[in-house]
Parts: C-alpha cells; structure tokens; sequence
C-alpha cells in the first residue's frame, strides 16, 4: 500500500466521499473493540434464534421422556420404535415416498422432453410461452388456487387419491423444471448432437443416448429440488387426502397433536427427525455437488 | 415412431429434414418438437391455467361445499366479490396479510438476511458454517416440522421459551398470535435472502471498496455508497420474490389456524377457512380471484426486473 492513493475506477457507482478525519488512536481502539463485541453479542442472538427452536428436533427424539421443553435427554432409542406402533405412521412416510417419486418421474419425463425441445427448435412464440411459464408458476399458488383445484380435482374423481395430489404438484412445479432444464440443455454443446446424427440417430435416440447423460447433473439437481418440494408440502395433500390411511407424513404429523389434545411427544419428536433428515440431507448434498442456483427461487 | 409422439395425438408425419433450420442440430422438426413440449404443456394446462381460468367463473356463482347450492350453483354474478368488499372480516385480513408481508418478509427476512451476509461475508471457518448451516436447516426442514418446533418453544406451560425467560404460564401463541406468525416466519423464510445477499456481496468489485478504504470511507459509508448501490437489482429481485412467497405461505395456519378469533387470519387461512370448513365455495373463489389478481402484479414486477437486469448492462 506505498504510493499515491488510488483513483476510483470509472464505474456506475458514486464517488466514495472524502475522508472525515481520523480519530485519536486511543478512541480507535475502544471502538475497534466495542464494535468486536457487538459483532459477537449480534451473532451469539442470531445463532441462539436458529438454534432454540432446532434444539427439541435434535434432544427430545433421543429422550426417554420428552417434554416441550429443552434439555439434557435421558438417551434412549426406544422413542423410534413408536413409529413403527402407530397404525398410520409408516404408511404415511410410504405416501410421502410414492407423492415425492412420483411427481419427480412425471416431472423428469414430461419436463426435460419440454425442455429439449424448446431448447433445440424456435418453435413460434417460445420466448412469449416461457415468459407466461414462469409469470403463471408465480401467481397460481397452491394458496390462490385451492377452491378451483379441491372442485376440479373431485370433479374427476381424483379426491383422496395419492395420483390426484401427484397431477396437482407436478402441474405446479412443472413450469419452474422447465425453466431449469432449459437452462442445462441450452448450454450442451451442440456438436454431441450433430455427430450422433451423422451415425443415423433418430431425435428420441439422441434424447436418450446424448442429452440426457450430459444434462445429468441439471436432471439430478431437478430431481432432487422436486422431491424436497413435495416431501414439505402441507396444503395440497391436506386438501385432496382425506383419510389417514392416504395422507403424507407432512399432514399425519399435524394430526399427531390435534385429535387427541395431548400430543404424543415421544412418537411426534421422533417422527419429526425421522421425517425431516431426508430431506435436509438431500438438500445439503445438492447445495454442496451444484451449489445454490438463483432460478426464480428454490423454494416457494 | 415413439411412445410419447403416439401419446401426443395423430397427426400427419412428415420428413423431419424438411423443415428443418440451422439451428435444429437434433433434427427434430417444429411438429415433432411441438410433441415433446405438448404433454408438458397440457398438464400445466390443466391443473395451473384451468383452475386459474375457473376461480373466474367459481367467483361468480354461489357454490357450497354441502347442501342445496352444491347440487345446483347458482350465478350470482358479481355479489360475491360486493359481499367480500363489504365484509370488515376480509379487510381486516387483508390488513393482516399486508402487516405479514412488511414485517415478516420485506423488513425481518430481508434485514436480517442482509446483516447476517454483511456480517459473515469476511469470516472463515466454523462460525460461518454453523451459522449458515442453522439458517439453511431452518429453511429446508419440512413446514409441519417447523411449526410443531415453535408450538414446542412457545407452549404455555413447558415451553422452552417461557423456562428462559421466566415468563411462565405466557400463552404466546393466543396473547401475541401476529407477533408469533411474523417471527416464525422470519425463522422459516431468512435463508434465502441470506444465501442471495451473500453470492451479491462476493460480486461487489473488490477495487470499488478499496478506492472507498482509501479515501477513509468507514464500514457504513461503504455499504451505502459502494454496497448498496451494487447490489441494487439483488435487493428489487429478493424483495419481491419474499413478498410473492409471503404472501402466499399457508404455514402460519398450522401455528394458531388463524385464531383467536381470526386475529392471525392472513388471507391464505382466511380463504380456507372460508371454503373449506366454512363451506362457501363460490365466496372463497372471489376472494381467491382477488389474491391471484394481487399475485400477478407482484409477479409482473419481479419479471420487469429480471428483464430488466437480464437485457440491461448488468
């Protein structure tokens, strides 16, 4: 840092302002160290927020008897084989798997032929359609929609079946997919494509053979995003299942604690875990293999 | 020629290579590509446009969820959308909802996912890890999770958070049901604007800040004068993406269900508790119509904001 100061380079932000006059350094000390310790007393509250609530999630499930209050547990694993006692517990996470796969294969197939194609040809008014994609993906939310839906869905037949709440979500992520793989496919080289052809590939051949094995990493990173959207999803299911046989974990949950007045802590702290580990995990693995992607939000 | 062209409907076939552009290296064709898009299309058709294009008609029409009107509806055209306007219960959730979205989303998650990004975006090692990674587990933990978290911490009479603050026998949930959804809220929804503001402020030119440093600026004269005006697109997309997503969050119901006496009735509760217990198809329709017209300006903003950025010098 010898030599003259540095101009500031010519660029759209204002002129930094001319310097205020330096302080004695006696008094630069005390605030260089008052303002350490209100970082440190900022970031201790930060953390204790984000941390008190998790805290139960992570005590109470190992507790011989837990109660809604946090502490030191009595370690025991007994608390997870209530999951296995409860008539509806099991099969409720079985829905949530067959909610989560399902959607995510409907939305895989039906997203990435989508995609491929309004990536490879100028089909007329593309530009205007993805723009009414993602315009329609944001305003018609599960919230805004849930009358037309529980009314078209019984309509058809579909209430209280696992296949309804499937076309339900994989209408609503769909756009949001497309937008993603297109993305990936957009950025493919074209030259993959032109040298399987010169062999005689049909299109749905180098579908297969080409593009998806190279827009692996955009399928994964949608494929996972998709089931994580699902697994936490509480309004559609709500809606649409009305019986415990037929509802996900994320519903049967809630059902825990309001039919009988007392909650039953031991089966609901472990079932929280339980429920919840997948999808951190699958998140955290995501987040670390492709890092974080801005594509209009990853969860709504 | 394939499962999913036969899926698509016939229609006549014709050589691929004949219309084919430049660009078309797949030699897919328009039609045929138009087929690989058409499945897509027709689901999004039916269960996003139709139930938007149906909440239109549903509006106008006396529709109940049980009795005589849900055998045969009758149009009422206008009434309903008349009896909301009229009705003090749906401004007042309307005011709810707009306290909901300022302080819950624009001002709590957006400021405090800003300072926690300015704040770590020079340190290293665990801290920021720990940090993040509680951030981030309170974002991703399945909504029904999170909420019997905090009904656990605000419970009345073991509740985490009465122990510490010795506030015993405080019922959070029914005193302070507003304060309660907006900080919950707060928990559930900082990460984003957290992981934004970070990837923003790694992009703030280093020189920029440095030629600040040199002519003395302090910490705070370089977050608004250099900071600030560099990450300006960033903070327009998140705010309104936060106020999209605010608005349209359900979760709160399953902390206090709108209660007591609709005092945390956002309009998300108050839409369902109106059509589905309440019955009153046709009314919650025209107060959903109402939501999804608020929607779309919110939505056509952010576009305008990413064309914005998108086609601009950014």
């Amino acid at each position: 840092m010898t030599g003259e100061p540095v101009l500031p380079q010519a660029s759209d932000g204002p002129a930094p302002r001319p310097a205020t006059p330096a302080p004695s350094l006696g008094r630069r000390m005390v605030r260089h160290y008052l303002s350490r310790v209100l970082f440190v007393v900022a970031m201790g509250l930060v953390l204790a927020f984000f941390a008190l609530p998790m805290l139960w999630l992570v005590t109470a499930p190992f507790d011989a008897d837990p109660s809604l209050t946090v502490g030191w547990p009595d370690w025991t694993l007994a608390n997870f084989a209530r999951i296995a006692e409860n008539r509806y517990a099991l099969g409720s996470l079985r829905n949530s798997l067959i909610l989560g796969l399902g959607t995510m294969a409907l939305v895989l197939t039906l997203g990435s032929l989508a995609a491929y194609a309004l990536s490879r040809v100028r089909i007329p008014g593309r530009d205007g359609l993805l723009y009414a994609l993602l315009l329609l993906s944001s305003i018609v939310t599960g919230t805004a929609a849930m009358v037309p839906t529980f009314q078209l869905i019984t309509q058809i037949g579909l209430i209280n079946t696992q296949i309804g709440v499937i076309l339900v979500l994989a209408g609503g992520v769909l756009p949001t997919v497309i937008f993603i793989l297109k993305d990936f496919m957009d950025s493919i080289p074209k030259s993959y494509e032109e040298s399987a052809r010169l062999y005689g590939a049909s299109p749905l051949q180098i579908l297969t053979h080409v593009v998806v094995p190279t827009a692996r990493p955009g399928l994964a990173f949608v494929a996972v995003w998709t089931v994580v959207q699902v697994w936490g999803n509480f309004l559609v299911p709500f809606l649409l299942l009305r019986t415990p046989e037929s509802q996900p974990a994320a519903v049967l949950m809630y059902t825990f604690y309001t039919e009988g007045g007392q909650p039953d802590l031991r089966l609901l702290s472990a079932f929280s875990l339980v429920f919840s580990v997948p999808v951190i995990a699958m998140y955290f693995l995501v987040n670390r293999r492709y890092g974080f992607r801005f594509h209009g939000g990853i969860k709504s | 020629m394939s499962a999913i062209d036969a899926a698509a409907g016939p229609r006549p076939r014709r050589s691929p290579g004949r219309r084919r552009r430049a660009d078309d290296v797949a030699g897919l064709g328009r039609l045929r590509a138009g087929g690989f898009v058409a499945p897509a299309l027709a689901l999004i058709g039916l269960f996003l446009v139709f139930p938007a294009v149906w909440t239109i008609y549903l509006g106008m029409t006396n529709y109940r969820l049980t009795g005589l009107a849900a055998a045969n509806p009758e149009f009422v055209g206008l009434d309903n959308f008349a009896s909301a306007l009229t009705d003090d219960a749906f401004w007042h959730s309307l005011w709810l909802t707009l306290i909901f979205v300022l302080v819950s989303g624009v001002i709590g998650q957006t400021l405090l996912g800003f300072s926690i990004a300015w704040a770590l975006r020079h340190v290293r090692g665990w801290a920021k890890s720990v940090i993040e990674t509680l951030v981030l587990a309170a974002w991703v933990v399945p909504a029904s999770v999170a909420s019997f978290l905090w009904l656990a911490l605000l419970d009345r009479r073991t509740g985490t958070l009465n122990a510490l603050l010795g506030t015993e026998g405080t019922a959070w949930l029914i005193e302070y049901p507003m304060v309660s959804i907006i900080v919950f809220n707060v928990w559930v929804g900082t990460a984003f604007s957290m992981l934004l503001f970070s990837s923003a402020l790694a992009a703030v030119p280093p020189s920029q800040l440095e030629s600040a440093r040199m002519v003395g600026a302090g910490s705070w004269q370089q977050l608004r004068d250099v900071v600030l005006p560099n990450i300006r697109g960033h903070i327009l997309t998140n705010t309104l993406l936060i106020t999209l997503w605010t608005f349209n969050t359900f979760t709160p119901y399953l902390l206090t269900a709108g209660g007591p006496r609709d005092e945390s009735a956002i309009l998300a509760v108050y839409i369902y508790t109106t059509a589905i217990p309440g019955g009153q198809l046709g009314m919650g329709a025209a107060i959903s119509l109402i939501m999804l017209l608020i929607n779309l300006v919110i939505a056509l903003g952010y576009l305008r904001v990413a064309r914005a950025a998108s086609g601009g010098s950014r």
